[in-house]
């Protein structure tokens, strides 16, 4: 069995804006989200001092304690998107809740407040004062599918896919390939990251943060740019709502786009260093499988995380597959590396750009650095009708994933 | 082991509405010692393992489960102090390794 699945829903939160709209916005003013994170002074060996939070929403005040009681903000910004997602695709109460629909969700970990708040006084003080029984709730790894599910009183299955940056993009790979073997007929899926210092130290600890920006937040990350730092933490969630072609045209939802292809592999080499050879092979997988020719995709969302290494390798090997200036650019010159979000961001975005009529420029790319692949980066807001978007993200264990979505209009 | 002096009840009531109001967000004004935990106040079986555990404070000792799930008002839960207190100052050893108090399910890790 092998069914079409479409798109009828999607909901982003991001350092660039609240819901899609919002975002579409910033996106053609080439409006960044990055700004300075004086809050982190309180780690004074910190030398990354920027970062991406999402604001203009207090997600603990919007929602009543009841509903979020065992949500930290991670949790909350999954079940924001997810709601929006939901709202856009007329799913009603009985379809959510019947076993044909899942969840796949995934973070790069569970709220680093609330484990901060648990851990801080265990861990120091050997104490079970104070601590809260719903704690391990927020930050437990699959802490965004499991609220998400007990929220929307979902049956079906629920996949928490945990894999760092490609947390979200698995999710939406591993909703995909449920739907097309028939295994559920509607996917909520997506991925989320909550800002907090923690994430910050460790990237800081491996030397792959911008520092170099901190008191002209605007002009970094430079994915690709000849003065690129390093990445700036971010924060969001992406969710979109999966579902069986059929299904969807039997209620008459509107569709908005189809995932064509899903590659995912592993370098299976360095555990953080990437891999030309392994990120070509996801997207040559994703190309085969959608049975796509490489001239047939009119934009690469790149993944970009602004690090000299990966920009280099990502480049390179979008280059190998596409053996043309392909058009292709990052939003994380916008938000910042949202990490477990930023695979579900990022096809919210193309699935936008296609509906839209637009393709969103890579910011701060003034100068390419000579090392990097000759694609047709996009430096400018350009208006244009892409038809078929291959969006890629890579992660830490040498995880590649690549989705093709193609625009529906009917 | 030291008595612990018995409060009022009114301080005990005082002090259960504080918790209640700090940790659920409720009104201090709507919890009454009729008000009914799981209903009126729409706490559910994991809010109850917080209130019993901030109670700890008062009654100097870990609660018996089974007798914690037995609680279904402010007055019953008042009354609930009491007793525990009475037992520690009786000197009666506390419930040993028990699962979580009240009605939630442990069962799922």
């Amino acid at each position: 069995m092998s069914r079409r699945v479409v798109v009828t829903g999607t909901g982003v939160l991001s350092p660039i804006g609240i819901g899609v709209a919002a975002n579409v916005a910033s996106l053609r003013a080439m409006r960044g989200g990055i700004r300075a994170m004086p809050e982190w002074s309180l780690i004074p060996d910190l030398q990354t001092r920027i970062g991406g939070p999402v604001s203009g929403i207090d997600l603990f005040a919007h929602y009543p304690r009841r509903r979020r009681r065992t949500m930290g903000l991670v949790g909350l910004l999954a079940l924001h998107a997810s709601e929006q997602a939901i709202t856009q695709s007329g799913l009603g109460e009985a379809q959510l809740q019947s076993t044909r629909t899942g969840i796949a969700f995934g973070s790069t970990t569970g709220s680093s407040a609330a484990l901060e708040e648990f851990c801080g006084p265990l861990f120091t003080q050997h104490t079970m004062r104070g601590l809260d029984s719903s704690s391990y709730l927020k930050f437990m790894t699959h802490t965004c599918a499991a609220n998400l599910a007990s929220s929307f009183g979902v049956k079906g299955r629920v996949l928490p896919m945990i894999s760092a940056c490609t947390s979200g993009s698995q999710s939406i790979g591993a909703a995909y390939e449920a739907i097309k073997f028939g295994m559920q007929d509607v996917m909520i899926a997506g991925g989320a990251e909550e800002l907090h210092y923690a994430t910050a130290v460790t990237f800081d600890l491996l030397m792959a943060t911008s520092i170099r920006h901190n008191d002209t937040p605007e002009r970094s990350p430079r994915p690709f740019d000849v003065k690129r730092d390093g990445l700036v933490i971010g924060e969001g969630a992406g969710s979109v709502v999966l579902e069986d072609y059929e299904h969807a045209k039997a209620r008459g939802a509107k569709i908005l786009a189809e995932i064509v292809a899903y590659g995912t592999n592993c370098d299976g080499l360095h555990i953080t260093a990437p891999s030309e050879g392994g990120m070509r092979g996801a997207m040559d997988l994703a190309l085969e499988s959608g049975k796509v020719r490489p001239s047939d995709v009119d934009y690469v969302n790149m993944h970009g995380t602004a690090t000299e290494i990966g920009d280099i390798a990502e480049s390179n090997a979008t280059r190998a597959v596409f053996e043309r200036e392909i058009p292709a650019s990052t939003q994380k010159s916008y938000t910042g590396h949202t990490l477990g979000a930023c695979g579900a961001i990022e096809l919210v975005y193309s699935i936008a750009m296609m509906h839209e009529g637009f393709l969103a420029a890579n910011r701060n790319l003034d100068e390419l650095d000579a090392r990097c692949g000759k694609l047709g980066y996009v430096r400018q807001t350009t208006e244009a009708k892409p038809r078929l978007i291959m969006s890629n993200n890579f992660a830490f264990g040498g995880v590649n994933t690549s989705l093709l979505v193609r625009l529906v209009t009917e | 082991m030291a008595q612990i002096p018995k409060p009022s009840r009114e301080e005990v009531l005082k002090s259960v509405v504080e918790i209640l109001a700090d940790s659920f967000e409720l009104d201090p004004k709507k919890i009454t010692p009729t008000s009914t935990l799981y209903e009126e106040l729409d706490l559910d079986s994991i809010d109850a393992i917080d209130i019993f555990t901030q109670l700890r404070e008062l009654t100097g000792r870990r609660p018996d489960p089974a007798d914690a799930r037995k609680v279904r008002t402010v007055d019953e839960l008042i009354d609930f102090v009491f007793e525990e207190i009475d037992k520690t100052n009786a000197g009666v050893p506390e419930p040993s390794a028990a699962p979580p108090a009240t009605g939630g399910d442990p069962g799922k890790q």
